[in-house]
């Protein structure tokens, strides 16, 4: 039972740690490349605008649907990894 | 055949389909209403998911809030879709695991407290009431258009047939129905944007035509466009924003996202918990499609528009009225585009008379101020008008906005009169109610609710994405911080919980009556909502995320001061956090 339950308490842990990087990446491309740190990025030409424009009107869609897809993935192996999927 | 009459037969048909396809595959299926969704894949089950996401505000109401600003807006786009990641994340897949129907019934469970339950059950109802508001809005704009009468009996007529719609019921539950209303919205709202982003700059795809060359100047069509609205004072269109409230306001779009009652829903009832994290991403996918287009279709339509107004440009003279376009005669019957000859040279002179510095320029051309006023959201129903397409062009768009904005009101509807009638008279005030009696009880809630919304909708706080966006705030103040908590904390109690959604709803609540008036009635407000009136500058449809911060502090410092919540609680919620033994979601 400790067995299980240390495990169950790693699996947390790692799964609280790849949504915590998700989460990071999640906040960069929107409310920073599109919003807080477009002044930065003004520089960089994109389509007759510039990059922080395009991140906050496609750009951050884009990469919002990669960050899901990759979550689900990385998740489902960790089910079967910590033996908790569903069978 | 006439405009008129095409739209009545387009509108006519999307509406048999669903009504068709609801019954048929209703013949198979009546005895397993709830697990409908179980046999579905994935990908269909995330269509039906965006068709019940999008509504009137993303459909009829977004792309002309983008028009009418420009970069400053783009945080509809960010704040609408970002809160899927949220969900996938942060809630999805545990409440699947937790396998019970409705949010109230997870904080009631989760906080063993039958009083945490009734003010979810309460902030649901305010939430959803607020949410009609809008979609009424833009139901009634796309009715008064396309049966040619004033607004305010479009929205009657909404009402009316969201009504009947509504209490057809069931229909809502049926995963086919929404992904036929998902094809055809996105048909209509695609349709358009292909054609006037080839007129504009030969490229068929709008996403990129918005990136790339105006045909017509050779200009980047983004730089022509900054040209243009700049000529006639208005603020570029790619100009910075104000950072402080497009944070907040996508942060309160991205959390109330995550709060919203009739979207978690969608997620207790896939098959299993993976499939949850899935059909948040295939519904992210197909809510993109349309997201990823209505940024250009903002763009171009309002070049169009000025581009109608000034045909040889915004340095010469403006069109005649006598001589203007059909669109915006017809536009001019719904009593939402406005024209008033201020100087009296018969011509329509369209600018921004507010603007420090251009009011000198206008008044050597001998203009006496902006003379045309057009309604944001009709911006996107008169767009295939605006660009010369054909008829039936049209009345897709018409369907295609009723689709939207009938679904979703349907929905929350839905979620309101089983909120009342289950949550809370069943299993509250008269536990011995019968079944009859249930039913009754739905049908009373739904139409009063329906009367509420209509009446403030006649006079909305606001264009209906901004009037979806107050129920956002709400969501993302007092559900989201409750979910949360619930998942991620074994130390939150009934106490906290209860106390820090009070506070949360309450707050924000009180922030937006006292700029926007209370319960939104006109002319209630106690302050004017204008931006020195803000609190630290803070918009009223930004305040979401302060209401929510203020909801995990309250909930915390209550929680910490009070006693640990009992054993089975803590291991209620070590069990939602794996996978592993969830069986099929159960109703109550």
């Amino acid at each position: 039972m400790s067995d299980n339950a240390s495990s169950n308490n790693k699996y947390w842990a790692a799964n609280i740690r790849i949504i915590t990087i998700c989460l990071i990446i999640w906040a960069v491309v929107s409310y920073g490349f599109g919003i807080l740190l477009r002044p930065l990025l003004s520089g960089i030409p994109v389509g007759g605008t510039d990059l922080g424009f395009w991140f906050a009107q496609q750009g951050s869609i884009f990469v919002f649907i990669a960050l899901i897809f990759y979550y689900a993935a990385y998740m489902n192996r960790l089910d079967r990894e910590h033996g908790v999927d569903e069978q | 055949m006439d405009q008129y009459t095409l739209n009545l037969l387009i509108v006519g048909a999307s509406f048999a389909l669903y009504v068709g396809i609801a019954i048929w595959s209703r013949a198979g299926s009546t005895a397993e209403f709830y697990a409908a969704n179980r046999g579905v894949n994935p990908v269909m089950n995330g269509m039906a998911t965006a068709a019940d996401w999008m509504s009137a505000a993303s459909f009829i109401s977004m792309a002309g809030l983008i028009a009418g600003v420009g970069y400053a807006n783009s945080t509809y786009l960010m704040g609408w879709t970002g809160g899927y990641v949220l969900l996938a994340l942060l809630l999805a897949p545990y409440l699947r695991k937790f396998g019970k129907y409705t949010v109230p019934q997870f904080i009631g469970d989760r906080f063993y407290s039958q009083s945490a339950r009734l003010l979810a059950v309460v902030c649901l109802i305010i939430i959803s009431v607020t949410y009609v508001i809008g979609q009424m809005t833009g139901a009634g704009v796309a009715f008064s258009r396309f049966l040619e009468v004033d607004v305010a009996t479009g929205l009657w007529i909404a009402a009316a047939v969201v009504f009947v719609y509504a209490v057809l019921g069931g229909m809502k539950g049926i995963t086919y129905t929404q992904v036929a209303q998902y094809l055809v919205l996105i048909v209509a709202y695609s349709i358009p944007a292909i054609f006037i982003s080839l007129q504009l700059t030969g490229n068929p795809m709008p996403w990129f035509g918005l990136f790339s060359t105006h045909s017509e100047s050779g200009m980047p069509l983004l730089q022509k466009l900054d040209q243009v609205v700049t000529d006639l004072g208005f603020t570029a269109y790619t100009a910075q924003g104000d950072m402080l409230n497009m944070f907040l306001f996508t942060l309160s779009l991205m959390i109330g996202t995550a709060g919203l009652p009739h979207v978690i829903i969608r997620f207790f009832t896939v098959p299993k918990v993976a499939d949850a994290r899935w059909s948040a991403g295939w519904a992210l996918v197909f809510i993109a499609l349309l997201y990823l287009t209505a940024p250009a279709v903002g763009a171009m339509a309002r070049l169009n528009i000025i581009d109608t107004i000034f045909p040889n440009g915004p340095g010469q003279e403006a069109v005649l009225y006598e001589e203007r376009p059909d669109w915006m005669r017809n536009w001019e019957t719904t009593g939402l585009l406005k024209f008033e000859d201020k100087n009296g040279d018969g011509r329509i002179q369209y600018y921004n008379d507010k603007a420090a510095g251009f009011t000198e320029a206008a008044a050597q051309r001998g203009w006496a101020g902006n003379e045309l006023e057009i309604n944001n959201d009709i911006l996107v129903l008169a767009n295939p008008e605006i660009a010369q397409l054909p008829g039936w062009v049209i009345g897709l768009i018409a369907a295609g906005g009723l689709a939207a904005a009938l679904s979703t009101a349907a929905g929350l509807l839905l979620a309101i009169s089983s909120a009342i009638s289950h949550d809370l008279i069943k299993d509250y005030l008269k536990p011995d109610i019968s079944e009859k009696g249930e039913l009754m009880a739905a049908r009373i809630s739904m139409a009063g609710a329906i009367v509420v919304a209509t009446i403030l909708g006649l006079n909305p706080p606001g264009f209906a994405a901004q009037t979806v966006s107050f129920a956002f705030g709400l969501a993302a103040a007092s559900i989201f911080p409750a979910l949360m908590m619930g998942i991620f904390s074994k130390r939150i109690n009934a106490l906290g919980a209860t106390i820090g959604m009070l506070v949360g709803i309450v707050s924000t609540c009180i922030y937006l009556f006292t700029y926007l008036g209370w319960f939104f009635i006109p002319g209630t407000n106690m302050l004017e909502n204008v931006p020195s009136n803000h609190l630290f500058g803070i918009a009223p449809a930004s305040f979401g995320p302060i209401g929510a911060l203020l909801n995990f502090a309250a909930a915390y410092a209550v929680s910490l001061a009070t006693d640990a919540p009992p054993r089975h609680v803590q291991e209620l919620v070590e069990s939602i956090r794996i996978p592993r033994g969830a069986g099929a979601a159960t109703h109550h």
